[in-house]
């Protein structure tokens, strides 16, 4: 599965790259469609990556386990904001664009609504955004750290907290990880209901999302409806699985429990509620100018920089780029469901919703297709404590999540997790200078990188 | 069309929680004196280092089921207009000067609230290499509701607490 490589095929490696960590011995690095490869530290150090995405990882790798990418451009701290002797956290230099009558605008790390911390610094001219730096690792946990020395099995329940809005599909890809280690085939029922609450976790982010950036644009009404319908499948979710955010459920060999005896019709008249109101909602979003004047071309990310950063989710596929990882092989049960993956190229706000806005139908005809197609069976089986080295990946809502899991005798020696936003993160400090700081916030929610997600 | 969507809900709206629980808000009284405070109450959130599940279920209690500001209780931008600061997640070791700058900026009296197991004592990060601990690590805690993540119920429940706190009939 992993190929070693010399330092300069290292570097040379051509590809989409998603992700780069390092262990006590090597670096690893992760292409697409899961292409892993390795090169040897020597004395602590690796050759830095040219590629865009590389950076984050490459700072990440030096926070976390003091390994330093030769060549690297950028250095700064990722999470690591304690560097000063004394243990202090002095401010960096955050430099301003270059040029007259530009000035910084600093927010955060405490923002103003109900989200996770991080700062953006702005230099603006006039309202118009000419560069944005965002210094994130603010909600750094040292959650990797946790995992290791555990058996998957206990550490299933740190993988479902690496990004609580992403819950299942962090659980899902760790779970495939240790299983793809061990070679664990899963029960079928335990497929189909992991599919079930991922499609659910999918539904309940798009729908309060869109609701919010509507709200940003001043469209209150939408925000009530989507966060209504947002929590009708929560609702639904706990009623089916014991769990609004369905935390815990999805365990490496399986799940953690059955679909509640009244649980199926529950997410059914939840996903009926859905469907008839998501017409309506839509002929707003559509008909009023006021709306689309907010959205239309706002906070463009190109299809050349959605490429280079092997953008994913409904980031990339407002940007043209193809792919989602249900369509992966070996990723049950898509292949006899088919799959329809929106694609806008236009890169905008608007593009961005629109993709969201058309996954809706196409998840609500997947669970239940999964639901009619429910097969009955065992819903777990015990990861054997053998060792092996496994990468998993699973479709969160804002895109690709992997894991990469080394276990010796059924302990975690070794961990990495990629969520999809260290890649889209660059693309909003990109987006953001194509608009007005005020702009900022719906741009922000469209792009909605998790923070606890990269911070670690 | 509009009004047909808010007919239909007025009508299918469950009901939501709205009784505090009394011997707490007796507790809350005796150990903050919170009667100063009224009954309308500004909430300023701050996250020092969730898995953000909490921050989800604590935008859930605006929304229209459980419509937190039916009971005297919004969110602020500004730690200057609140009257609570609420904080989710771990005592993370890069948040916890925002934080203490926060409360610092609030006007007196003010309370602090930790929402979910993390902001409790660390939660399932008890031990991390970053985390320092839960809420308490930083500042001293008046109200705890825990969870991983609390439901929006348990949320506005707790929250409601803090309004009946003056009550003394409680
Ligand atoms: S208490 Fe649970 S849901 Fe809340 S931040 Fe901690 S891990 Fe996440």
């Amino acid at each position: 599965m992993m190929k070693q490589l010399s330092p300069q095929d290292w570097r040379a490696h051509p590809g989409k790259f998603i992700a780069l960590w390092t262990d006590s011995s090597h670096a690893y690095a992760l292409y697409q469609p899961g292409e892993l490869v390795a090169v040897a530290l020597e004395n602590g150090a690796y050759p830095a990556l040219p590629h865009a995405g590389a950076g984050w990882f490459q700072r990440l790798a030096h926070d976390l386990n003091t390994h330093t990418a030769e060549g690297a451009a950028d250095t700064r701290p990722a999470i690591q904001h304690f560097r000063a002797e004394d243990g202090t956290a002095p401010w960096p230099d955050l430099t301003a664009a270059p040029g007259e009558g530009v000035h910084q605008v600093a927010v955060g790390p405490v923002h103003a609504g109900i989200i996770e911390p991080g700062h953006f610094r702005f230099s603006v001219l006039g309202e118009q955004v000419l560069k944005l730096e965002a210094r994130l690792g603010y909600a750094h946990k040292g959650t990797l750290g946790l995992i290791r020395g555990k058996s998957p099995r206990l550490a299933a329940r740190f993988a479902a907290r690496i990004s609580g809005d992403a819950t299942v599909a962090h659980s899902l890809a760790f779970a495939h990880a240790a299983e793809a280690a061990l070679g664990v085939e899963v029960p079928p029922r335990a497929v189909h209901l992991r599919a079930i609450m991922a499609e659910l976790e999918r539904l309940a982010n798009h729908a309060s999302d869109i609701g919010a950036m509507a709200g940003d644009a001043g469209f209150a009404f939408l925000d009530a409806r989507f966060a209504w319908q947002r929590e009708c499948l929560c609702v639904a979710a706990h009623t089916a699985f014991g769990h609004r955010l369905m935390m815990d459920m999805v365990i490496p060999g399986g799940i953690a429990g059955d679909l509640a005896g009244e649980g199926g019709a529950a997410i059914l008249a939840a996903l009926a509620a859905l469907e008839a109101e998501l017409p309506s909602l839509k002929r707003v979003f559509e008909d009023y100018a006021s709306l689309q004047d907010r959205v239309i071309g706002t906070g463009i990310v190109p299809v050349s920089l959605a490429e280079r950063f092997a953008a994913g989710g409904y980031v990339g596929r407002a940007s043209g780029q193809e792919g989602d990882a249900r369509l992966s092989p070996g990723y049950g049960p898509y292949p006899d469901l088919g799959l329809d993956v929106p694609l806008e190229r236009d890169g905008d706000v608007a593009a961005r919703i629109r993709v969201r806005l058309a996954e809706i139908p196409e998840s609500i005809r997947l669970i239940r297709e999964l639901l009619r197609l429910l097969p009955e069976g065992a819903l777990a089986v015990a990861p054997p404590g053998e060792s092996g080295m496994g990468l998993g990946v699973a479709e969160s809502f804002r895109g690709a999540v992997w894991h990469w899991l080394r276990i010796e005798s059924g302990m975690i020696a070794d961990v990495f997790i990629a969520d999809p936003s260290t890649l889209h993160w660059p693309l909003l400090e990109h987006a953001a200078t194509t608009a007005i700081l005020a702009d900022f916030p719906l741009i922000n929610k469209s792009i909605n990188g998790s923070y606890s997600g990269v911070d670690l | 069309m509009v009004w047909k969507t808010v007919l239909r809900h007025v009508v299918t709206r469950p009901p939501a929680p709205v009784q505090a629980d009394a011997a707490l808000a007796r507790a809350l009284r005796q150990r903050v004196g919170a009667s100063k405070l009224g009954r309308s109450l500004a909430i300023r959130h701050v996250p020092a280092g969730s898995c953000n599940g909490c921050e989800l279920e604590l935008r859930a209690t605006q929304n229209l089921v459980y419509d937190l500001t039916q009971y005297g209780l919004s969110f602020t931008p500004s730690p200057r207009h609140a009257d609570i600061l609420l904080i989710t997640g771990v005592a993370g070791r890069n948040m916890v000067a925002a934080v203490r700058e926060a409360r610092a900026a609030m006007p007196e009296p003010a309370l602090v609230v930790a929402v979910g197991d993390c902001a409790v004592d660390g939660g399932v990060f008890k031990g991390a290499a970053a985390v320092a601990g839960g809420a308490e690590a930083i500042l001293p805690v008046d109200l705890i509701i825990a969870g991983c993540p609390p439901s929006p119920a348990q949320i506005v429940q707790g929250l409601l607490a803090l309004v009946e706190a003056h009550d003394t009939r409680l």
